[in-house]
């Protein structure tokens, strides 16, 4: 009987371990929010993080974003030119782009660039009792440490997603307009009659903030609650990535069901 | 000992997981001594050091320090006497991203609206007397571990302290650095009127420079006096300890089931 009941009695607690860290999660992510306070007064703990979260990803961003723009335009051209519509080339990637690829491959470069990293530096910290010595101090690691990155990730995410899809549009016009050929004022004009501001752009925004806040309360958390071993810091920052990859498609879907219902 | 006492310690008992690590501690640590609490591995010593800093809750008795009592405190009140505690961790416990400098710094920064100037000429003071002043540009990765440990204890008496707390300082210290920062303790607890509570399996080194030593087994109090009582004691386990016997009343062996029963019930199973 012990070899029928152990696989079921391992389900429950793997389901019971899961329910107990998804409300962890959550009063973490209250324990942030309630001590964001010093994030904000002493803004250069979080600018601090901006640069390191946002700037030190800028050279991966803007080069996949240039590389998936000349990827969109061949492909988009391919296509666009069995139905004699190469014209609307421009309209095709600054779409995909805007309401799709750029929030959503960004935020998973972020989460293997930043988000990685985040989970290490405070994993770390918690390995060699800098958390606990800086509670001793009379100073809030949540206030001193993770809300400052939880907010530089917050923050940086919307801004490196419009960076990415600005490089996407240079690279589909570098393909389709400077080598293909198609008409440059077709190009421009037709994505500037047919991509809506607040559909199309601000709808994209929302979901890269929505992906910055998913990637960065994933990585803050699993780094302060990482086993405090070399091996559960690794394993805390696999988690990061492979969760945050899972929450950034899942949120996605959710987010686009929401937003795009072929009303416009 | 005198009746003004700084921490004090009644009944405390701490579980954790349902196994008891501390039960009825009664402890008195008056003002302006350093006190070791010894014992060996794993007897509950570290927890009470947490229980005692608040970082761990007592299940049941009374910790307290001063007119405060550290085990019914809220959060924001615990933080607020913080601030005139200490605390040496085991490695220093360093912040590894930022200076020497700053890391003394650092509780000064958070706490105090003092100007750069001010804080700079503290921060050298603090670490002129542990002897580093001319360290105070290294990073933490450029530092020995006794250098390490110096630099975290400038940084534990950055706010003068009234209540020091060391965990395990001479752990992986060569005998020079041990003596060092022995010396070091003393100094200063004496220097800034603190008082100490050192946390400490080292017998030699503690007994030159502490008042008074707790001796703790299995989460009790088994033994307690001053240096020269703890060297003259009969008791079979502070003799065991103090001497570095292995025939004695404390067990090397983890808790076992009887070894015929396991070996002979796993061959026939």
């Amino acid at each position: 009987m012990p070899e029928r009941i152990d696989p079921l009695r391992r389900l429950g607690r793997g389901m019971v371990n899961g329910v107990w860290r998804l409300g962890f999660a959550s009063r973490f992510l209250f324990a942030i929010l309630m001590f964001s306070g010093a994030s904000f007064r002493r803004l250069h703990l979080t600018l601090r993080e901006v640069f390191v979260s946002g700037v030190l990803s800028l050279l991966i961003i803007l080069v996949s974003g240039l590389f998936v723009g000349l990827v969109l335009g061949l492909q988009g051209y391919e296509t666009l030119q069995r139905y004699g519509s190469t014209e609307a080339l421009g309209v095709l990637v600054a779409l995909s782009l805007t309401r799709e690829l750029g929030p959503v491959v960004a935020a998973l470069l972020f989460a293997s660039r930043a988000g990685s990293s985040v989970t290490a530096e405070i994993g770390l910290m918690k390995a060699t009792e800098q958390l606990k010595a800086m509670d001793m101090m009379a100073v809030n690691p949540i206030a001193r440490v993770v809300a400052p990155r939880f907010w530089g990730g917050v923050i940086s995410m919307p801004l490196l997603a419009a960076l990415f899809s600005a490089m996407g549009v240079l690279g589909g016009w570098l393909i389709g307009v400077v080598f293909i050929g198609v008409d440059d004022g077709a190009f421009w004009s037709q994505m500037q009659a047919s991509v809506d501001f607040r559909y199309d752009v601000w709808n994209g925004v929302v979901k890269s903030f929505v992906f910055g806040v998913a990637v960065s309360l994933i990585a803050v958390f699993e780094g302060y609650d990482s086993v405090p071993t070399a091996e559960g810091v690794s394993r805390a920052i696999t988690r990061t990535v492979v969760t945050s990859a899972l929450a950034i498609l899942a949120l996605d879907f959710v987010l686009t069901s929401f937003m795009f219902r072929g009303t416009s | 000992m005198p009746a003004d006492n700084l921490v004090d310690i009644e009944d405390l008992h701490f579980t954790y997981d349902g196994r008891p690590v501390l039960q009825g501690i009664d402890m008195k640590i008056p003002r302006g001594k350093v006190v070791a609490i010894m014992g060996g591995s794993g007897c509950g010593k570290t927890t009470l050091l947490r229980c005692i800093g608040g970082q761990l809750k007592a299940t049941r008795g009374e910790i307290r320090l001063g007119e405060h009592r550290i085990s019914q405190m809220g959060h924001a009140e615990l933080y607020r006497v913080r601030r005139k505690m200490g605390m040496l961790f085991q490695f220093g416990a360093l912040f590894t991203d930022i200076s020497v400098f700053d890391n003394v710094a650092f509780p000064l920064r958070e706490h105090t609206d003092l100007s750069e100037s001010m804080i700079r000429d503290l921060v050298l003071m603090k670490l002129e007397a542990v002897g580093l002043r001319g360290a105070h540009r290294l990073m933490p990765n450029e530092l020995s571990g006794g250098m390490a440990r110096r630099v975290a204890l400038a940084r534990a008496v950055a706010l003068d302290p009234l209540l020091i707390m060391y965990d395990e300082p001479f752990t992986g210290l060569d005998p020079i650095a041990l003596g060092v920062i022995g010396q070091l303790i003393r100094k200063l607890n004496d220097a800034l009127g603190a008082t100490s509570i050192m946390v400490t399996h080292d017998v030699q080194e503690s007994l030159l420079i502490v008042d008074y030593i707790y001796f703790v087994a299995e989460g009790r109090i088994v033994a307690q006096g001053t240096p020269d009582e703890i060297r003259a004691s009969r008791h079979p386990f502070v003799h065991q300890f103090v001497h570095a016997e292995v025939d004695g009343p404390v067990r090397f062996d983890y808790p076992a089931p009887k070894a015929r029963d396991e070996f002979l019930g796993a061959a026939r199973a």
